[in-house]
């Protein structure tokens, strides 16, 4: 590990280094770490901001929509003048900005398998922001089967759930899929452009999986692998859940029946993706 | 003699913390049509627990117990 830090970088992670479960050494394993965030929208703004502000050494962004008017009640890393540029593009232009001591990748294409099977082995730890079930449940298998913990958000009206997925390393860690064995019906749950999306709940559950991914990185306190966080807004009520890994599941079970991303070949409907 | 028979036992528990009482032997399956929910569209919590989907058929609710519904989001 590169203990090596400039007089600068000593003095921007000086909050950091002054903790005892951070320290130089943590700070080095943050510069060290390479970040995959998929979606550059309500999630992928907070989380960004604070892993680029945290010196994570290397953060890929993947997003293939441009900047909307819509987008802006929420996706703070973006920015009015803006509008019509692809977003992975416009986000790492605030976090260039922001710390110009890391280092942003910018894929501005659609996450499809071809994309999850280039991308996600180039990094340690992915990020799922995305705003719709065909893609995330290709993230979720696609990190399974090739071998990277997924640190998952969502959200909906006030509503914000997170967990951790690393199945790969085993039992007793879950995947996606011990939760939801199979994507809803089309139809069936509305997205935040069909149903809509209280802007700072995206921060607080975007924060809160920087947060994870920062600890993830560190090797420090409790992940979220095995736990499912439930948050609801109005009533301010946090609640965490155990998650078992399920010996039926398709993705992880005993006979797990999905074992290459064939099901996900075909290119994700259009649908509206208003992120 | 009583006939207690016609009248079959029933459990008491919480579903979205509202008092509820079901049938005894009434599954996780069960409670969802009762409810009137599509499987594919929730999870449910049982104590603290998120009940496998693959097992809803054989959990069967206890006394006491505390059920959540935990509606599938995805937006981002």
């Amino acid at each position: 590990m590169d203990l090596d830090f400039t007089e600068a970088e000593l003095h921007r992670y000086s909050r950091h280094i002054l903790l005892q479960d951070v320290g130089a050494l943590g700070q080095a394993k943050l510069r060290a770490a390479r970040v995959l965030v998929v979606g550059a929208g309500g999630l992928g703004a907070p989380l960004t901001l604070y892993l680029a502000a945290a010196g994570v050494g290397t953060i890929g962004l993947v997003d293939h929509d441009q900047l909307e008017l819509s987008n802006l009640q929420r996706q703070v890393v973006h920015a009015t003048a803006r509008l019509g540029r692809n977003k992975a593009e416009s986000a790492a232009e605030t976090l260039r900005a922001l710390n110009p001591e890391i280092r942003i990748e910018i894929h501005p294409r659609r996450m499809d398998a071809a994309a999850a099977q280039e991308l996600i082995p180039r990094y340690d730890i992915i990020c799922d922001g995305t705003d719709n079930f065909p893609t995330r449940f290709l993230l979720g298998d696609a990190c399974h089967l090739l071998g990277r913990p997924l640190v998952s958000a969502a959200v909906l009206r006030f509503e914000g759930q997170l967990s951790t997925y690393k199945s790969h390393l085993g039992a007793p860690h879950p995947c996606h899929r011990c939760l939801h064995p199979e994507m809803p019906p089309e139809g069936l749950v509305p997205s935040c452009s069909e149903a809509g999306v209280l802007g700072a709940v995206t921060g607080v559950m975007g924060t809160l999986q920087a947060t994870e991914v920062l600890k993830e990185i560190l090797g420090i306190g409790e992940g979220m692998s095995g736990r499912l966080l439930l948050w609801d807004a109005l009533d301010m009520r946090f609640r965490l859940v155990r998650l078992k890994r399920d010996p039926g599941c398709a993705l992880c079970g005993e006979a797990a029946a999905i074992r290459d991303l064939s099901a996900h070949a075909a290119p994700p409907p259009l649908v509206c993706v208003a992120s | 003699m009583p006939d207690t028979l016609s009248v079959p036992p029933t459990v008491m528990l919480t579903v979205n913390g509202e008092a509820r009482s079901v049938p005894e032997g009434t599954s996780v399956a069960g409670l969802l049509a009762q409810i009137g929910l599509a499987e594919r569209k929730v999870a449910v919590e049982r104590n603290l627990e998120i009940v496998p989907r693959s097992r809803y058929a054989e959990t069967l609710l206890a006394a006491g117990d505390a059920i959540e519904i935990v509606h599938f989001i995805g937006g981002g």
